[in-house]
């Protein structure tokens, strides 16, 4: 059974660029999906086909059991999106703001006028209902326009770069009310450049480049796909970096990599903390001296970088390719 | 039912928008009252209608092209307002909502609707100030003056749905403003409004005669009883009540498809 969440093939391009070329999606009931990726490379154009503000050129989707490209008007009514600007009238208060949203979702004014000091208390915003949206600060503002995307609450809620521009404090805020949304069953897709957000919150993360899906798993399948644990040593002079990697290659599980205008050398290995210790002897004893040196287990950053990395070469020497023909 | 209450929350949403801007409805009083005083005092002396250059008849006959104009300037606003929604994500989100298609466009020009009527109310008072007699040439009454109030505030309805089209083509509100507001100079000066259109040349003439804002003009002119009724042969200065009636509804039906059509397109 496909999931709240569910594209297929999903093109959509802008002149000559593919803001999407092929891109599925399945996100079961009740998971918070991250689409991760740097600017440009068309999370929001993805979050704006699913959510019906844009049609794809091709490929289907299929939004809470109904087909987004042929029931529009009832994907609307079972979502809720919270796009990447705070999207409140600054004229109007916190509370005149969430009661229009909750009629626009064809609520009588009264029960909208409810829901909307409902969601104002929840939010700690009760205290600036009545002030217009003007005077609110940039993490206020944020919260008004989760809690606008809340109004119905809504099985399926579309989040893009929720917490873009937002301090500590205030992304640690929305992060905690995201997380109780989420425990609440509602299914989530959230786009975030954030590796840690999405480390943080997502049950599954795809990871988007170009239009295109280059990985897509949980956080530790991911974190396993770029390799365990590796040594990592500076040496002090660059004559000793052929020796230590000598060193080193008779520790590792792999190839050696040497970053030579950093005099860093960096292993995959197995063995923790006590492995670390033995290569430090034996660097020593060879008479190699260490500026730095560390165990390194694999964030979501070296995922991200490693495959987004290795696509930005496959682009450039396609388009050296391109460059040569002419 | 959904469409004509979608339409309401966001008629009011811009309501209380404008009552937090006062300065915006000042200066849209402003602006009016300022060209019924420039006109009347510095054309009025060298103004000829008809056979005659008295200041009093040119002040009598400036007014119905005064109050058309300033309907026409709606435009800019209903422009800006929306170009201004889509600049801060709000047409996105409202998109993404399951309302009616044409409600927030609907919804801005009918709030537009009610702040042009409240300028338009200022400005007829300013106007009985400074010397505007209804039938100072021909005999009217309360329902006629009625009627033309009508006429005038369907053409400012129809030119705001123009107004929501370039709002929804510009980029920023700024461009939006000056977008919805250069174009309307010839259309209300190449016409009947502020001067005789028989003392121009003859291609001018029946552009004046012709465009849609003169057939306003006239039909205001003949309903308040003002001097200096256009006497061209063209069918809209003849039947100038039903030509700005079928010009407003026809600039209505074109302007809210083609507006409504690029609403459901939008992109910020």
């Amino acid at each position: 059974m496909p999931g709240a969440i569910y594209a297929e093939g999903l093109v959509k391009t802008f002149g000559d660029v593919r803001a999407l070329d092929g891109v599925d999606l399945d996100v079961p009931e009740g998971t918070v999906l991250g689409l991760l990726g740097p600017n440009g490379a068309g999370k929001t154009t993805a979050v704006r086909c699913l959510t019906t503000l844009l049609r794809p050129d091709s490929g289907s989707a299929v939004v809470a059991g109904i087909d987004v490209l042929k029931h529009p008007d009832a994907v609307r009514r079972s979502i809720g999106l919270s796009g990447q600007f705070a999207a409140v009238d600054e004229y109007l208060t916190g509370r005149e703001n969430l009661q229009m949203v909750g009629q626009l979702y064809q609520m009588k004014a009264k029960p909208a006028k409810a829901r909307a000091d409902e969601l104002l208390a929840q939010f700690d915003l009760a205290d600036a209902a009545d002030r217009p949206t003007k005077t609110y600060s940039g993490g206020m503002r944020r919260r008004l326009d989760l809690a606008a995307a809340l109004v119905v609450s809504p099985p399926v809620m579309f989040m893009d770069e929720p917490t873009t521009g937002l301090d500590p404090r205030n992304r640690q805020l929305l992060w905690e009310v995201i997380k109780q949304l989420v425990s609440g069953g509602t299914t989530l897709l959230l786009t975030t450049q954030y590796l840690e957000e999405a480390d943080h919150l997502a049950h599954d993360i795809a990871v988007v480049d170009h239009g295109r899906l280059i990985a897509q798993g949980t956080s530790d399948q991911l974190k396993a796909r770029t390799g365990g644990e590796r040594v990592e040593v500076v040496v002090h002079e660059s004559d000793d970096i052929r020796p230590a990697s000598e060193v080193l290659r008779g520790f590792g599980k792999g190839d050696v990599t040497v970053e030579a205008h950093m005099r860093k050398l960096t292993v995959p290995v197995t063995g923790g903390a006590k492995l670390l210790a033995e290569v430090i002897r034996e660097l020593d004893t060879r008479g190699i001296e260490i500026d730095d040196i560390g165990l390194r287990r694999p964030t979501l950053d070296d995922v991200f970088l490693s495959l987004t990395g290795h696509l930005a070469e496959v682009g450039n020497e396609e388009s050296d390719k391109k460059e040569a023909a002419k | 039912m959904s469409a004509v209450n979608d339409s309401l929350v966001i008629a009011r949403r811009n309501l209380i928008r404008m009552t937090r801007i006062p300065e915006m409805i000042l200066f849209g009083v402003i602006q009016p009252v300022m060209f019924v005083v420039l006109f009347t005092y510095v054309f009025g002396g060298s103004m000829k209608i008809g056979n005659t250059t008295d200041p009093q008849v040119y002040k009598n006959f400036l007014m119905a092209g005064i109050f058309a104009q300033t309907v026409t300037f709606a435009t800019a606003g209903a422009g800006a307002g929306i170009a201004d929604d889509m600049h801060k994500g709000l047409i996105d989100r409202f998109r993404s909502l399951p309302m009616a298609r044409g409600a927030v466009l609907t919804g801005r020009t009918v709030a537009d609707l009610v702040q042009t009527a409240v300028t338009l109310l200022v400005l007829a008072i300013v106007a009985l100030i400074v010397g505007w007699r209804p039938g100072s040439a021909e005999p009217t009454n309360f329902g006629k003056i009625l009627g033309a109030f009508g006429l005038l505030l369907l053409l400012g309805y129809a030119f705001t749905w123009i107004g929501a089209l370039i709002g929804l083509s510009v980029r920023t509100p700024e461009a939006a403003t000056s977008g919805g507001l250069i174009w309307l100079f010839p259309v209300t000066f190449i016409s009947i409004a502020f001067v005789d259109s028989s003392q121009m040349t003859p291609w001018l003439r029946h552009v004046a005669d012709w465009n849609p804002f003169s057939a306003t003009v006239q039909a205001c002119r003949q309903l308040f009883g003002d001097p200096g009724l256009s006497q061209s042969s063209a069918w809209p200065m003849q039947h100038p009540v039903w030509a700005s009636l079928i010009y407003s509804v026809l600039i209505i039906i074109v302007f809210r498809t083609l507006a409504v059509r690029k609403y459901r397109s939008a992109t910020a």
